[in-house]
């Protein structure tokens, strides 16, 4: 385990590459989803307008 | 050969409700395919014979550069059909595209940076390589950039789109700089005619995480889609019931 | 289409139509009637050909004053700082490349004229490097004895500058036509046109160092000509297509 976490001594350089790229695997899919939410969200309004008018 | 099914996909409720369906179809074997990628680069893999575990970068590092030109192939060529034929949902999907190509080609530069320092001593050089995937990222800025500051959609569409074509020029330029010019960058030992230079151990999490990622793109790009589609068409009448669905 | 409507044209410019034979004129006189237009009129705001150049020997002088007065360290940084402030400098300019004429409705004459819009626009720029390119590129052998650079380069400097200025020039029409009418583009068509350019600006910088040095110079100079080449064939095309997208 102490090995693998060491990467032959190049974990300084392994696990912070790993760290921003999950980093950015997760941004999009939560960035995604939140563009998503507000769309839906601004869409209900738009059409509940529509249906007072 | 009928050509109907392609007629639909201009049209945005039945993309919006296709986007829906496709999303878990891409989500599920991407996050298999990244694990596995994972499990076999990061343990099963031997070490380097020259870069020892260090290596091991090239299962974050690779993945992210792809998607980079990837992304920015797919969002000109969408860019272009837009322009084109006038097909708005093509424009939806290149706006879809550009913060996750962007994304993207950050984490390759900075990944590739650590990688760099370890390996030739330096985190930035300023050859073709390097220098042209940072063009790349500002071409992503620039597009998303003029998307925001033109208000009305259509010249927002058109203009950007303009702009993805032009620079696509810069995607082919990225790829074969390591072989025209004496690059500090290696030569392209998976992407190139012939077979590729690695061994199997090391080459297949790579190839697995390639795959993981590229269905990853489209999961997002899926999700980012319906989004795009219900901000232009929240007045339309089907969005009232794609909502409630 | 009289020349009575429209948006307000400036006194003393003359539409295209006051001249009965431009209507069956080719593209290259039409080009070249633009081209003098364009630098008549530039002429009488002289003033605001200036600014390019002071911008440009502002930031010349910037760099001893901040970093240090010595010139052999000016001399190291001389290529460098010659081009980003060239860059800059060029980029100030672009503003006006299309301003005035998408303001008071000329381009809009121009693309509907049928008369070869690329063309026309090539004449613009064209215009647009004779007021702002060249001067700069005959500023630089001054900028460049002020940062300490050895006479016997000059030559080369003066050279590779105004080619740099002219694939400037065309690259940066390209984002001035698709931010048309954008208020305060500055940034934007910076973000825009710096990506294109940044190849102009390596292999110039390279150049300038190689005549300093005293080396093999040829190659530089010989892919800064072929941007440029490349720049003429493609960008006035681009600029044509974005300034119809913008007008639409």
């Amino acid at each position: 385990m102490r090995a693998f976490l060491d990467m032959g001594g190049y974990a300084a350089y392994v696990w912070p590459a790993y760290a921003v790229t999950l980093a950015v695997v997760v941004l999009n899919i939560v960035w995604a989803r939140r563009s998503l939410a507000r769309a839906r969200a601004e869409a209900r309004r738009r059409q509940s307008l529509k249906e007072a008018a | 050969m009928s050509w109907a099914w392609f007629h639909r996909l201009a049209s945005p409720p039945y993309v919006y409700a296709l986007a829906r369906r496709l999303t878990p179809w891409f989500a599920w074997p991407a996050a298999l395919a990244i694990v596995g990628g994972l499990w076999g680069g990061l343990v099963l893999a031997p070490p380097d014979y020259q870069q020892g575990d260090g290596f091991r970068i090239i299962y974050v590092h690779a993945p992210s550069a792809w998607m980079s030109l990837m992304v920015y192939t797919t969002m000109a060529v969408a860019a272009a059909v837009g322009l084109i034929w006038r097909i708005k949902i093509a424009h939806a999907v290149a706006a879809s595209c550009a913060p996750i190509g962007a994304s993207f080609t950050f984490a390759a530069l900075v990944t590739g940076a650590l990688w760099g320092e370890p390996m030739w001593g330096t985190y930035w050089q300023w050859d073709p390589r390097l220098t042209s995937e940072l063009i790349l990222l500002f071409l992503y800025l620039g597009y998303m950039g003029l998307r925001a500051a033109l208000e009305d959609t259509t010249r927002a569409d058109r203009a950007s789109a303009l702009l993805a074509v032009v620079g696509v020029v810069n995607v082919p330029i990225i790829h074969y700089s390591v072989t025209w010019w004496n690059s500090l960058h290696q030569a392209p030992s998976v992407m190139r005619l012939g077979r590729p230079t690695m061994p199997a151990s090391m080459l297949v999490p790579l190839l697995l995480m390639l795959l993981g990622f590229t269905l990853y793109f489209v999961a997002v790009l899926l999700v980012r889609l319906r989004a795009e589609v219900l901000s232009r068409e929240r007045a339309a009448s089907w969005v009232r019931e794609a909502l409630s669905a | 289409m009289s020349s009575g409507e429209g948006p307000a044209v400036r006194p003393g410019t003359a539409t295209f139509e006051s001249s009965a034979s431009i209507d069956r004129a080719g593209p290259l006189v039409a080009a070249r009637l633009a081209l003098l237009r364009d630098l008549r009129l530039a002429f009488r705001q002289r003033g605001q050909l200036v600014q390019p150049l002071a911008f440009f020997a502002m930031v010349i002088l910037l760099f001893p004053l901040a970093v240090s007065p010595e010139l052999a360290r000016l001399r190291e940084m001389a290529p460098g700082v010659l081009w980003v402030a060239a860059l800059l400098a060029s980029l100030l300019a672009l503003e006006f490349l299309f301003r005035d004429d998408a303001h008071d409705g000329t381009l809009e004459q121009y693309a509907l004229s049928g008369h070869s819009l690329t063309w026309l626009l090539f004449a613009k720029i064209s215009a647009h490097w004779l007021l702002t390119g060249l001067p700069l590129a005959l500023m630089a052998p001054l900028a460049g004895l002020s940062l300490g650079v050895p006479p016997q380069a000059l030559p080369a400097i003066v050279g590779s500058v105004a080619v740099g200025t002219a694939a400037l020039s065309l690259i940066g029409s390209i984002g001035a036509a698709l931010t048309l009418g954008v208020k305060r583009s500055g940034a934007l068509l910076s973000l825009l046109t710096v990506p294109l350019s940044l190849p102009v600006l390596i292999f110039g910088a390279r150049a300038t160092q190689l005549a300093i040095s005293g080396g093999p110079l040829l190659a530089p100079l010989e892919l800064l000509g072929a941007l440029a080449v490349l720049g003429v064939t493609l960008a006035p095309l681009a600029a044509a297509a974005a300034v119809r997208i913008s007008l639409e």
